[in-house]
């Protein structure tokens, strides 16, 4: 059974921001400072990546592209009003920071609570580079393997125990935000929790351990690694499971199903009592009477 | 049946019924003879129904209606109202070895382990909300079109019990699957309950059978969706449709038809093909729909569970607006005396809905009172020609739809990237602006909707075409509309104040004023306020004559290259050329 | 026909001014392309028998699919749809709507389409009616002597009416009362307790597993049960079922989160509510009781999805907006000897909606976070 892994790749893709000219800037700037790097890197650096020269490109990185919110040692920088400009990444580990810029997420158009996911910006290699600077800043999680995510290690009768599982744990500790189909939900002051649908399991795993922007986090003390990857295991089961009741229209709930009877049922269902009352065709011949 | 189909005559179509005495004939012979339905039948038969749009729109509800016993019968046949917790067995995988309820079990086992058993469950439910939807829109046709005005008012208040019944019986059917959306509805439901004043907490234990949730719930309200609730909205119903029949259905006015007739087509045939194959068309709508679009897939909800929730936690669309105004409601509450007042749940929910519908039921009832019309209306009227009736409906409907709006703030929220606090604020100012805004626009709307009509009946219509006189001067060109339109736009009441001492008793003395009299008058005043009436036979003389005179000036164009006759819709085309001869 | 109202009850004599137009009658009637054209007639009765053809076929599509399509563990799909629903559904509709839609338009097309006037009736009954109705009512009146007799009269409404009392009294035992039920023997009964008890652990729900403090980073929130729930055997708790378990987890239910200890507002009394930032609070909302968990770590907010109320977890559960009326009730927490996180008692107030009575038993200090 193909559970895990079979959307890898097909994200995002076509999801544009909504700051889109902001992030054009951003974008801009990002790459003008990358494109110096990449030029004044030696080219046989990069061949040998050993860690201290990529914790190196890292920080060249870093200071480039994060540093104006989160400080040149990612220790955070405070707004006069004591607010978080970038909050400190001392101790958020390398899983935080491949979440964070692999979804897009990072770098922002702009600082705010909410940090929609957009156009990724960074190389993998540029992100690896990046998350191995952060994690030199304190200790943190690390970036998952796919066999912590993975249930393929397991026979079918274990998959289809996690998988029931996870759905409860789904149910216990995601569906609250997320809707009962990971479809995403709205939170207090213009916040929303994304859509889990179609998101890599690896993302979903790092963003339950760390806990991005204003999500509370579920850290292995919290939940353990196994009920993590059960959880992975039921949304992909959602994402694969066939729509046995038809189209789910958007997997809403009942204001969806509410709106859709009003225009589909009775939009239609007046359309043809209209039919059923329009006069038809008239001829101006008269009748021969027999 | 073939009785009477001497009278099937003026049916162009061959008679599909047998004319010599065949087995059809000694059937009808043998159940005359006991039930004497040659006479029951006799007027029926061939009765009488007006056609138009907006009258099939109660046949919707209807048909649904039986949509709805159909399927449901269907489900109960595999569906246990059980509360028992049972480990799950069945097929759908991502459930099994779970603990549910029985009631659960068996609706998953509907759904998977029964073919045709989504399908069914679907139906049940988009009929459901098209039954409630359908009752809705054909309560607006009959307020609008002014069909609730004597002799109908009871059948108004019957329509109106329908749909509150109708109401029930959805919450009631919603919340039998006992998965997680509709235990978080009865949880709430539990909620309001205990914010009553006094019987509170009794209410919810005498239901519950002791503390929330039980094990009596599904039990109990399983009994009220199959039986209870279907057996009186069957009676209701029935009473509905017998007044309907006794009544005569209203028409619109218009040439041949008035107070004292009813003109269109018979019973038999045609309204039997019509209404029954309307039947089949609503049943496959909702065969259609059922089959293509989900509704409720409680096995992604999953078991109820009183700790567990899902975002987009929403009732079905006709409880959503008092939903709406629980979720606007400021969060007052105030104690006094050891005794907790739960303003911010018992008047929303509690006192809003109930308020809301004895305004519904006393409509009629007001508007009588107010203008003292006690005449029998077989006539409707145009919703521009009673402009304060109409916006007041408007304004209710304002009022509906802001709170409806704030019973989705969540998904607007995620679907318009905007904020719920934002929406909820906007939403509490609204529902007290927004009524009075609408009820101000529909009604200045109507009267001049009405103004218009005036002045196609006195200046006729405007043809498009755009003449200069020798003087330079431009005016575009008006010619009188047909005999039959304009009759039809002068077929209707003239406004009558009331004022007091009008109303005389039998014996011609005036009724005693009442207390009321004054703030009657006034009513009765503001009521008719600025509406246009019809014009006199004297004015429309005048205007008639003057547009004579008019059109004599402009004599020459008639007949002659592009006079704007052609093609203006008013007259047929065929055998008029563009250049005239 | 008559073209004017001018009926006893239709009023005409309030009429200011005679009608400027008097009623043209029917319109002639025009024929239709069917009633004229035996060959359009006869194309008419081909489409619409096609139709009613059309829809056998659908039906026997509609049994190849019930047959052939699978359902159970392993649907089959189209488009990724259930294929039987979608089948069933798509055949099932389409002969019925084909069957509607031939029988329409055989009456739109071939039906008679002469319009036929009726008279109407007012709705009152005719004088000479109501005359004899009133007589038969009287006659009867008088031969029952119910007027004579007002004894009788009286007697018999009063017992009819006093029937209504077995109908209510009858009803009494739906369900025990507020009061019976707290002192029923099930574990936190009454709407006034819980299943916590003073040292009770804390544990995962779902899953059951103890919350040793120290395993919980900040930002960290864990839906909670209390023990009783998930008994293990060295607990000695009683397994909980059915109405019990439902009732039990409908109250006790809670959210644990873990914060900075400094950004903790702890209410009057409180100080040792929270273990190192880790506090815990009811789930269950105090507007109707939705369990809420949608909590923001940033701000500290828990957010109700079913009304939008929203608390404060830092500030002893205050509401910040939204319809509730009253702060989320607090759990007091404790560390146990081996780490993990146990009640330091019950609630100090009813969880859950306001109801009547609330204020009246209250045991706690129900409402200070609130000013």
């Amino acid at each position: 059974m193909r559970i895990l892994n079979s959307t890898a790749g097909r994200l995002s893709r076509h999801r544009r921001g909504r700051l889109a000219g902001a992030l054009l800037l951003l974008v801009g700037l990002v790459a003008a400072g990358g494109l110096y790097t990449a030029v004044m890197t030696p080219a046989s650096a990069e061949k040998t990546q050993d860690l201290a020269s990529q914790v190196e490109e890292g920080r060249k990185l870093f200071l480039v592209g994060c540093s104006t919110c989160h400080g040149t040692n990612g220790e955070g920088i405070l707004t006069d009003r004591g607010n978080n400009l970038g909050p400190s990444l001392v101790g958020v580990g390398a899983a935080a920071v491949d979440f964070q810029v692999s979804t897009g997420r990072m770098p922002m158009a702009q600082p705010g609570a909410q940090a929609p996911r957009k156009d990724v910006v960074y190389s993998e290699e540029e992100t690896a580079a990046l998350a191995a600077y952060v994690a030199t800043l304190g200790p943190g999680p690390a970036i998952p393997d796919e066999s912590d995510y993975s249930i393929e290690g397991l026979d079918s009768e274990a998959q289809e125990a996690a998988i029931v599982r996870g759905g409860q744990l789904f149910l216990t500790n995601c569906t609250a935000c997320h809707n009962f189909e990971g479809s995403g939900g709205a939170m207090p002051n213009g916040g929303y929790a994304p859509t889990v649908r179609g998101v890599d399991a690896k993302y979903i795993y790092e963003a339950l351990l760390t806990g991005p922007q204003n999500m509370p986090s579920f850290s292995n003390g919290n939940l353990t690694p196994d009920q993590k990857r059960d959880i992975i295991a039921y949304i992909n089961s959602l994402n694969e499971s066939a729509g046995v009741g038809g189209f789910g229209m958007g997997s809403l709930g009942p204001v969806a199903e509410g709106l859709f009877a009003w225009i589909v049922g009775i939009g239609a269902l007046v359309g043809f009592a209209v039919w059923i009352a329009a006069h038809t065709t008239r001829s101006n011949k008269k009748k021969v009477e027999a | 049946m073939s009785i009477d189909t001497s009278k099937v005559a003026t049916s162009n179509s061959s008679a599909a019924t047998a004319k010599k005495p065949g087995k059809a004939g000694a059937v009808a012979n043998w159940a005359d003879e006991r039930l004497g339905l040659g006479t029951a039948m006799k007027k029926n038969l061939r009765k009488v129904f007006p056609d138009h749009w907006s009258f099939m729109l109660g046949e919707i509800a209807l048909w649904s209606f039986v949509v709805l016993l159909l399927t449901g019968v269907f489900l109960t046949l595999w569906y246990h109202p059980s509360m028992a917790e049972v480990v799950y067995e069945g097929s759908y995988d991502p459930l099994r070895g779970v603990l549910m309820s029985d009631a659960m079990a068996s609706t998953l086992h509907i759904s998977f382990d029964v073919r045709g058993g989504v399908l069914m469950r679907q139906m049940h439910h988009w009929a459901a909300m098209i039954f409630i939807a359908s009752m809705m829109v054909h309560l607006l046709r009959v307020y609008f079109t002014g069909a609730y005005r004597k002799p109908r008012e009871l059948n108004w208040v019957i329509g109106c019990l329908l749909l509150l019944l109708g109401t029930l019986e959805g919450f009631t059917g919603y919340s039998l699957p006992d998965d997680l959306l509709s235990g978080t509805g009865i949880r709430a439901a539990d909620g309001f309950m205990k914010s009553i004043p006094v019987v509170g907490t009794y209410l919810s234990f005498f239901l519950f059978g002791g503390e929330f949730p039980g094990d009596q719930i599904i039990p109990r309200l399983y009994m009220i969706h199959v039986l209870l609730i279907p057996g009186i909205l069957l009676a209701l119903i029935a009473a509905h449709m017998l007044l309907l029949v006794y009544h005569k259905h209203t028409q619109w006015p218009g040439p041949g038809r008035t107070e004292e007739n009813v003109v269109g087509f018979p019973m038999l045939p045609v309204y039997a093909a019509k209404a029954g194959g309307f039947f089949f068309i609503v049943f496959g709508v909702t065969a259609i729909m059922g089959g293509l679009l989900s509704i409720n897939p409680i096995w992604k909800y999953g078991p109820y569970d009183p700790t567990k929730v899902t975002a987009g936690s929403q009732p079905d669309w006709y409880m959503g607006w008092p939903d709406g105004a629980l979720r606007i409601m400021p969060g007052w509450e105030f104690h006094l005396g050891g005794y907790s007042f739960a303003l911010n749940v018992f008047l929303p929910i509690i006192v809003l809905p109930g308020l809301m519908f004895t305004i519904l039921l006393l409509l009629p009832f007001i508007e009588s009172w107010i203008t003292g019309d006690k005449r029998e209306h077989h006539l409707l009227e145009r919703p521009r020609n009673a402009p304060t009736r109409t916006a007041l409906m408007v304004s209710l409907m304002t009022f509906y739809g802001l709170m409806w709006a704030a019973g989705g703030n969540d998904i607007i929220a995620i679907t318009l990237n905007s904020d719920i606090n934002q929406i909820t604020y906007f939403i509490r100012v609204a529902v007290f602006v927004g009524p009075a805004i609408a009820f101000w626009v529909t009604r200045r709307w109507c009267i001049s909707l009405q103004r218009h009509d005036e002045a196609k009946l006195l200046h006729g219509y405007e043809t498009g075409v755009i003449m200069r006189s020798p003087e330079g001067g431009y005016s575009e060109r008006h010619l009188p509309i047909s005999e039959n339109a304009a009759y039809t736009l002068t077929a209707r009441d003239r406004d009558v104040v009331w004022t007091p001492g009008s109303e005389t008793d039998e014996s011609g003395v005036a009724a005693p004023g009442g207390r009321l009299d004054g703030l009657r008058a006034k009513l009765s005043t503001l009521w008719f306020a600025d509406n246009v009436q019809k014009p006199t036979a004297q004015e429309l003389e005048e205007a008639r004559h003057h547009a004579e005179h008019e059109h004599a000036l402009t004599a020459a164009l008639d007949g002659v290259a592009a006079d704007g006759h052609q093609f203006d819709g008013h007259h047929a085309v065929e055998g008029e050329s563009l250049r005239g001869s | 026909m008559s073209k004017e109202p001018t009926g006893p009850d239709t009023g005409s004599d309030n009429l200011p001014a005679e009608e400027p137009i008097p009623n043209p009658g029917l319109p002639s009637h025009t024929w239709r392309p069917t009633d004229i054209d035996e060959a359009a007639a006869r194309r008419a009765e081909r489409q619409i028998a096609s139709m009613y053809l059309l829809s056998m076929l659908c039906v026997l599509g509609f049994v190849v699919t019930y047959f052939v399509a699978d359902v159970g563990d392993n649907w089959d799909t189209i488009l990724g749809l259930g294929a039987s629903t979608v089948g069933l559904g798509v055949f099932l509709g389409l002969a019925l709507l084909l069957i509607g839609a031939a029988t329409i338009q055989w009456a739109r097309k071939l039906m008679s389409d002469v319009e036929m006037v009726e008279m109407r009736h007012p709705a009152r009954s005719s004088d000479e009616d109501r005359e004899a109705t009133l007589q038969a009512l009287s006659s009867g009146a008088e031969d029952s002597g119910i007027a004579r007799r007002p004894l009788i009269r009286n007697t018999l409404l009063a017992s009819v009416g006093m029937l209504g009392v077995p109908a209510v009294v009858l009803l009494r035992d739906l369900g025990p009362t507020p009061g019976q039920a707290a002192e029923a023997d099930y574990p936190g009964a009454g709407l006034e307790k819980t299943v916590w008890t003073p040292g009770m652990r804390v544990v995962r729900d779902v899953v059951g597993t103890p919350i040793r403090a120290s395993d919980l980073e900040i930002g960290d929130l864990v839906n909670a049960q209390p023990e009783a729930i998930f008994p293990s055997e060295e607990s000695g708790l009683p397994e909980l079922h059915g109405a019990e378990l439902l009732i039990a987890k409908s109250k006790a239910a809670v959210i644990v989160v873990r914060m900075e200890p400094e950004t903790i507002i702890p209410g009057e009394g409180r100080d040792n509510w929270s273990v190192d930032g880790i506090v815990c609070y009811s789930k269950i909302c105090t507007h109707v009781g939705c369990p809420i968990s949608l909590y923001e770590r940033t701000t500290h907010h828990l957010l109700c999805p079913c009304h939008q109320s929203t608390f404060d977890l830092s500030d002893s559960g205050r509401v910040v907006f939204g319809p509730a009326g009253r702060h989320l009730p607090q759990l007091p927490l404790a560390v146990d000897e081996e780490g993990f996180l146990v009640a330091q008692s019950d609630f100090t107030e009813p969880v859950g909606p306001t109801y009547w009575e609330r204020d009246h038993k209250d045991i706690g200090d129900q409402g200070e976070a609130d000013l």
